[in-house]
């Protein structure tokens, strides 16, 4: 498992510095490359597990963007966050399917095992919970991913057992966005 | 061209038109909100729609090219509904306070409800956050009045390249503001307020001060004294119904001194101090280069408009030494006001108060700059926008039309033609040029009515070579040069002037910026809304207001001349330098 600057994500994680340097040789590569800006992001956010203020300032120098743009980007997206994640992102679908088919029990409780709000994560920084609307598994309703797994026809009841299994399983990237799993 | 029919009217138009610029062109109005002509046309708000004979949906005119055969309705009900529908859900989101908004008399969302003769809002729901942003001291938002229009957004980032403001999140929680929603003194903002004058609501209005001056008025203890731009005398007028352009020049005077200022100046009089300055500034630095072979700085750009400093500040600090050193006219008055003038009366700079009218909404940031103190204390202590003037001498109960013409107050009141034109785009430039051309050559500028035509007008960057042919002894080293001078306007064609300047492909010894779209007249301070024709009318009068005087050139400005042989020494003398010249602060991009 590595990532794209090839640092082994299972070692010792590098430090914000250690990765703004790497960040800083990832953006070389995409001077006056049209529509970079979300790509950049995503890689940056695989990055830091995040998108820290530090690296939108330098991806929007970086690309001569205006920082209210990128910032603009950002916080359009729901996938992209600016806040640390935990170890493992879960996302609960609200889409029109899984809604139907119970997707918001599912939320609930999910809410209720981890014990955090949408949007939240865990005292441990295990799991970050946050909804997505439609994963494009609407025939498995309802669904819930932790990290870039797919978890189908999800009952409330099986929400515990599910989390069980990553709480002590193999390191996530809780990215959430499939860029560098 | 292209033939097609609006409302069975035939119609043609060259190929790639919008349908908009179709109706407008046979007088066919199609009301709109989101358009920014020579900007934006980004089809979002809908209010623009027409019907297009077998299309399903209906049609965003401002975005839609024409196509030939075209059959465009403009006023059928579904059109009609649609536009109705559109801008009643605008105005069950706005977060308005429309009886007393700043805007409650020109509101664009108001006159539009009222045009389409929408009396009741057929949708109740949740309706915009209310945050005021007053961090700056130009500039108010609040985004409980935004609909999300982005024309300000078009603005600050096509116009100006300055990017402060973004749409951020998404959806009924979209925000117009800066990144993240954070404060707009925490990035980078040239405080130019061509967002406020563009905006249609009142989301983006100037800082009134109003009440500060009225306080200073009725301060016995203060002395209190005005001084007007240049550019408010051919817009002011607006505020009372006057068509652009009309030339209010002596009624502004009467009705200041009937507001109960005790001193009504004008900032030409600075302006002319500024060519003196500046004039010689530039030579200086010539000289240094060409003759004792330093290292200089050129081109040199002019320094008289804070939006624009404060874009050097923030995206070239490199190129700070290239700006010259001078004040703005704004604030060598202040500190002429509170030295010279004060030792005339006898009195200490704490007890005057300087009071500027403005055509821009920087100038409140650049009177606060912690350097601005020359005289000790705080040189121009409030600044009014033109709009704000009107509302003031409105409160005041006087008739403005009626006003006897007056003149402006000794001894810093007198003024000539090559200040009136540091209003426009262009002016500074032949005004300094009017200057130069005779200190060096002994003779005055050979060009008709001494107007350097290549310089005036609205093209976006404009270029000029001044050949010195005939130089006097002590410039003889300019003798056969070719001075290249530029002119930019809007802060997006200066940034086309630094980068044809930083990559070497073009090379000028002057360059003239102006922050705003047709330089002061068009200032972010001016009666909205300001268009290209209201721009061309309000130059007009400027011109006119030159070529009216006698005065035609800073450096024959009898006052002027007093106040170096009472005063200042000369030129670039010490006390000059104390007083009129400043410095620059590099500050962070993002």
């Amino acid at each position: 498992m590595t990532t794209e600057t090839g640092k082994c994500a299972c070692c010792e994680a590098p430090s914000e510095e250690q990765l703004l340097a790497q960040l800083d040789d990832v953006l070389t590569g995409y001077k006056d490359v049209p529509g970079a800006l979300i790509p950049v992001l995503q890689i940056a956010q695989g990055m830091f597990g995040y998108l820290p203020e530090e690296a939108l300032k330098r991806i929007a120098v970086a690309l001569n963007k205006p920082y209210s743009e990128v910032a603009g980007v950002v916080s359009f997206y729901s996938f992209f966050t600016t806040v640390p994640r935990g170890k493992h992102l879960v996302r609960a679908c609200l889409g029109t399917a899984c809604y139907v088919r119970g997707g918001k029990q599912v939320l609930q409780a999910l809410k209720s095992a981890l014990g955090v709000e949408v949007g939240e994560t865990t005292s441990d920084r295990v799991f970050s919970l946050d909804v997505g609307r439609c994963f494009g598994a609407c025939g498995l309703a309802p669904v819930i991913m932790v990290d870039d797994d797919v978890h189908q026809s999800v009952k409330p009841a099986k929400v515990a057992k599910i989390l069980e299994s990553y709480r002590h399983g193999p390191q996530g990237n809780g990215n959430g966005n499939g860029e560098h799993a | 061209m292209i033939s097609l029919t609006i409302n069975n009217r035939p119609v043609e138009v060259p190929e790639g038109s919008t349908i908009l610029h179709a109706a407008r062109q046979v007088g066919i109005r199609i009301p709109t909100l989101c358009h920014v002509e020579g900007l934006q046309a980004i089809g979002a708000c809908r209010v623009c729609v027409v019907e297009v004979e077998g299309a399903r949906n209906l049609a965003a005119s401002c975005s839609m090219p024409v196509t030939a055969g075209m059959k465009v309705f403009t006023n059928t009900r579904r059109v009609r509904e649609a536009r109705r529908a559109v801008v009643e859900l605008l105005l069950s989101e706005h977060n308005g306070d429309c009886q007393t908004c700043d805007r409650s008399e020109d509101c664009e969302l108001q006159a539009l409800a009222a045009e389409l003769g929408i009396r009741e809002i057929a949708y109740a729901g949740e309706r915009t956050r209310k945050r005021i942003d007053s961090s700056t001291p130009a500039l108010i938002r609040d985004n409980g009045k935004c609909i999300r229009c982005r024309r300000c957004v078009a603005v600050c980032v096509e116009q100006q390249h300055v990017g402060a403001l973004f749409p951020q999140n998404r959806g009924f929680e979209t925000i117009i503001g800066p990144a993240f929603n954070h404060d707009l003194d925490s990035v980078p903002c040239v405080q130019c307020g061509q967002c406020a004058a563009i905006c249609p609501v009142g989301a983006i209005t100037e800082k009134d001060q109003i009440e500060e001056v009225w306080k200073a008025l009725d301060d016995p203890s203060r002395h209190v004294i005005v001084q007007t731009a240049p550019a408010i005398r051919a817009a002011l007028g607006e505020c009372f119904g006057y068509a652009p352009g009309t030339l209010v020049t002596g009624k502004m005077v009467a009705a200041l001194h009937q507001l109960g200022f005790q001193g009504v100046f004008d900032t030409n009089f600075a302006a002319d101090l500024t060519i003196l300055e500046e004039g010689t500034e530039l030579l200086t630095r010539l000289r240094r280069a060409l003759v004792d072979k330093q290292p200089v700085a050129l081109p040199m750009f002019t320094s008289c408009s804070p939006g624009w400093i404060k874009f050097m500040e923030y995206f070239h600090p490199d190129l700070l030494p290239n700006l010259s050193t001078c004040k703005s006219p704004q604030q060598m008055f202040g500190a002429v006001a509170k030295t010279y003038y004060a030792q005339k009366l006898g009195k200490r700079p704490e007890q005057i108060f300087v009071v500027s009218i403005m055509p821009c909404t920087a100038k409140k940031f650049e009177c606060q700059r912690p350097e601005m103190d020359a005289s000790g204390t705080r040189d121009v202590d409030v600044v009014l926008t033109t709009r704000e003037l009107g509302k003031m001498i409105r409160a005041a109960g006087i008739q403005f039309g009626d006003l006897a013409d007056e003149e402006m107050d000794a001894p810093l009141g007198l003024s000539s033609g090559a200040a009136d034109i540091f209003a426009n785009t262009g002016g500074v430039m032949e005004a300094a040029i009017r200057t130069v051309y005779e200190i060096v050559t002994g003779h005055e500028l050979p060009m008709p009515k001494l107007h350097v035509r290549e310089v005036e007008g609205l093209a976006g960057v404009k270029e000029a070579t001044l050949p010195v042919r005939g130089a006097v002894p002590e410039w003889s080293f300019l003798e056969g040069a070719d001075l290249h001078v530029a002119v930019a306007h809007g802060l997006s064609n200066a940034q086309q002037v630094i980068s044809a300047i930083k990559s070497g492909r073009k090379q000028y010894h002057f360059v003239e910026v102006m922050t705003c779209p047709g330089g002061c007249i068009g200032g972010g301070g001016q009666p909205r809304f300001t268009t290209n024709e209201v721009r061309a009318a309000r130059i007009a009068a400027i011109y006119q207001e030159d070529e009216g005087k006698q005065l035609r050139k800073s450096h024959e400005n009898p006052d002027l001349k007093t106040l170096y042989e009472e005063f200042l020494g000369q030129p670039l003398g010490h006390r000059s330098h104390e007083l009129l010249h400043t410095c620059y602060t590099p500050r962070a991009k993002v």
